[in-house]
């Protein structure tokens, strides 16, 4: 294990502070390369213990992935970090964006801060037109619409064309194009590439490469393919808790330590 | 022929009254969750309030723009009831569904008590405009004018509400917020807003109706919003919750079936096949005639 890095045991309580995040909060009070810090973040929903004790940083460039098996709590991660909890549950501990708490705030109030969120499942409006569904997503009178029909010219084709009609891969461009119009401090994104064919996996992971390049993003991926192509740090969660942050590529390099933390072969891909 | 005319007539304006109180009602239950058990109240506070201007605003009167100008006043007093019940009562609740259910059905039975103490349990004569008593020979049938003019104000409301939700922002919001309100504020966009604004709407369309029953009906009373307000779920449930246009479809299959078999049945058996039709396309359609949808 190197400076760089820190693995806790899946089921033991976590304390919260590790190497990495010790180092980047002293980066961050002295305006260092920390955008996010979670601290503590513990979930609650319908009497069960989800996230216990969550602590890690989101680097204020390039990608940062959750990654854990199925149901330990990923998701749930980034909907406390957006007050998205459910109303029969509630998060506690501390989630700050540039130095600033947002943990309790509106979650309307958050994204019109700087957070944009492309939820698992995409979440398009069925009813509703591409160019509505885009539309609804404006935040600014200055959408960057270039961006998004130059990512996804699809988009562009079938603007008139309800979204529910739409496939999978097509619904996911709308829903990331939904985010990428507005000016974004951090994209939260939960499963881009779930259930997509592998060709619409690749031009969806391009387009995540491409966007990052501008804004930082807090991903939850299990396509450990797409996970190597765009991870810098990664924060492994195992039962509700931190079990491993460090640099993506070097968990993905150990294919012993992805196994045990992930259950799956990493040289394998997904 | 002429008696089915006119019953079909009759019909017609009876669904006029129905889907101006189930539009708004479907729309607040299918953005906001709410059950509104107070629906029946804001169309009270229109009649009311219609019948008040009628005899004491200055420029109000029963006949020409005087009648207009009180059916207005009797609009905007529902319009600000709505937005006002939605802004104390129903938004510190949008977490708690029995609360919300408590407080509404707590509201119109004290809204019925306040209207009675106010003024008197027993029914008002209306301010009719004296046209509005006269009839038109429509396909050999004796058809009296205020049936036309629900159907008409009906279809207004219709298209205005159609227009809106297709055509502005609000409406953008609010048809998407039926189908994923949560998604909608992760846009970030206040849902709180629109659900102001939907109240806001439904209680002017609901006291809109309050002032074209007590046209149609001639009287007002204080229980007439919460005899109207059962049919009206049953439209908003036949028409899918958040439909307008649903709502639409629903109130007339209500109004032409409740109509017709009271004619030629007995009296009453026509609110029976109503609710047998509201079982009927709850076991074939759980999610109603449009499902969930504020325009289709």
């Amino acid at each position: 294990m190197t400076a760089g890095e820190r693995a806790t045991a899946p089921g033991k309580p976590n304390t919260g502070r590790t190497a990495t995040a010790d180092a980047a909060q002293d980066a961050d009070r002295t305006g260092g390369s920390s955008l996010l810090r979670v601290a503590d973040l513990s979930v609650r929903i319908a009497g069960l213990h989800i996230l216990q004790g969550v602590s890690f940083e989101v680097a204020s460039s390039g990608v940062t992935v959750l990654l854990g098996r199925n149901g330990v709590g990923k998701s749930t991660t980034l909907r406390a970090i957006l007050g998205l909890t459910p109303r029969n549950g509630a998060a506690t501990g501390s989630v700050r964006l540039g130095g600033e708490e947002i943990l309790g705030r509106p979650t309307h109030a958050l994204v019109k801060a700087g957070l944009g969120f492309v939820p698992e499942d995409r979440c398009v409006f069925a009813g509703l037109t591409v160019a509505e569904n885009l539309r609804l997503a404006e935040r600014t009178d200055t959408p960057d619409y270039d961006l998004v029909f130059g990512l996804f010219p699809e988009l562009s084709k079938r603007a008139k064309q309800r979204a529910g009609s739409l496939s999978g891969g097509q619904q996911q461009m709308l829903s990331l194009g939904r985010v990428l119009l507005n000016p974004n401090k951090l994209l939260l994104i939960d499963e881009p590439t779930k259930g997509l064919a592998p060709k619409v996996v690749t031009e969806v992971a391009e387009a995540l490469e491409r966007a990052a390049q501008a804004v930082p993003v807090l991903l939850v991926e299990q396509n450990l393919a797409v996970v190597r192509r765009l991870a810098g740090d990664a924060v492994v969660i195992a039962a509700g808790q931190v079990a491993w942050t460090g640099p993506g590529e070097r968990l993905l390099a150990d294919p012993a330590l992805t196994k045990s933390l992930l259950a799956v072969n990493a040289a394998g891909g997904h | 022929m002429s008696t089915i005319v006119l019953m079909t007539v009759t019909g017609l304006g009876l669904a006029a009254l129905y889907f101006l109180v189930a539009s708004g009602l479907s729309l607040v239950f299918g953005l906001a969750d709410v059950l509104n058990f107070a629906h029946g109240l804001f169309l009270s506070v229109g009649a009311y309030a219609t019948w008040w201007a009628a005899g004491n605003l200055p420029g109000a009167g029963s006949d020409g723009w005087g009648f207009v100008l009180a059916v207005l006043f009797g609009v905007v007093a529902g319009t600000v009831v709505a937005a006002l019940v939605e802004l104390v009562m129903i938004r510190p609740l949008y977490s708690r569904t029995i609360e919300q259910v408590l407080v509404t059905v707590g509201l119109s039975l004290a809204g019925v008590a306040a209207l009675q103490a106010g003024f008197g349990a027993d029914p008002r004569p209306f301010p009719r405009p004296s046209w509005t008593q006269q009839v038109v020979t429509l396909a050999g049938a004796r058809v009296p004018l205020d049936r036309l003019l629900l159907i008409v104000a009906a279809l207004v409301v219709l298209g205005l509400l159609l227009a809106f939700l297709r055509w502005t922002r609000y409406g953008l919001i609010i048809r998407a917020g039926v189908e994923n309100r949560e998604m909608v504020t992760a846009l970030g966009i206040d849902v709180r807003k629109a659900f102001t604004l939907v109240f806001a709407i439904g209680g002017a369309a609901a006291a809109l109706a309050g002032a074209l029953s007590g046209v149609y009906f001639g009287s007002v009373s204080p229980t007439s919003g919460a005899s109207l307000l059962i049919f009206a779920f049953i439209v908003v449930v036949i028409g899918g919750m958040g439909s307008v246009l649903g709502s639409a479809v629903a109130a007339v299959a209500v109004g032409l079936l409740q109509q017709f078999v009271n004619y030629y049945g007995t009296s009453g058996a026509g609110d029976i096949c109503v609710v047998a039709l509201l079982a009927v396309v709850l076991l074939w359609r759980p999610a109603g005639l449009a499902g969930k949808a504020a325009t289709a």
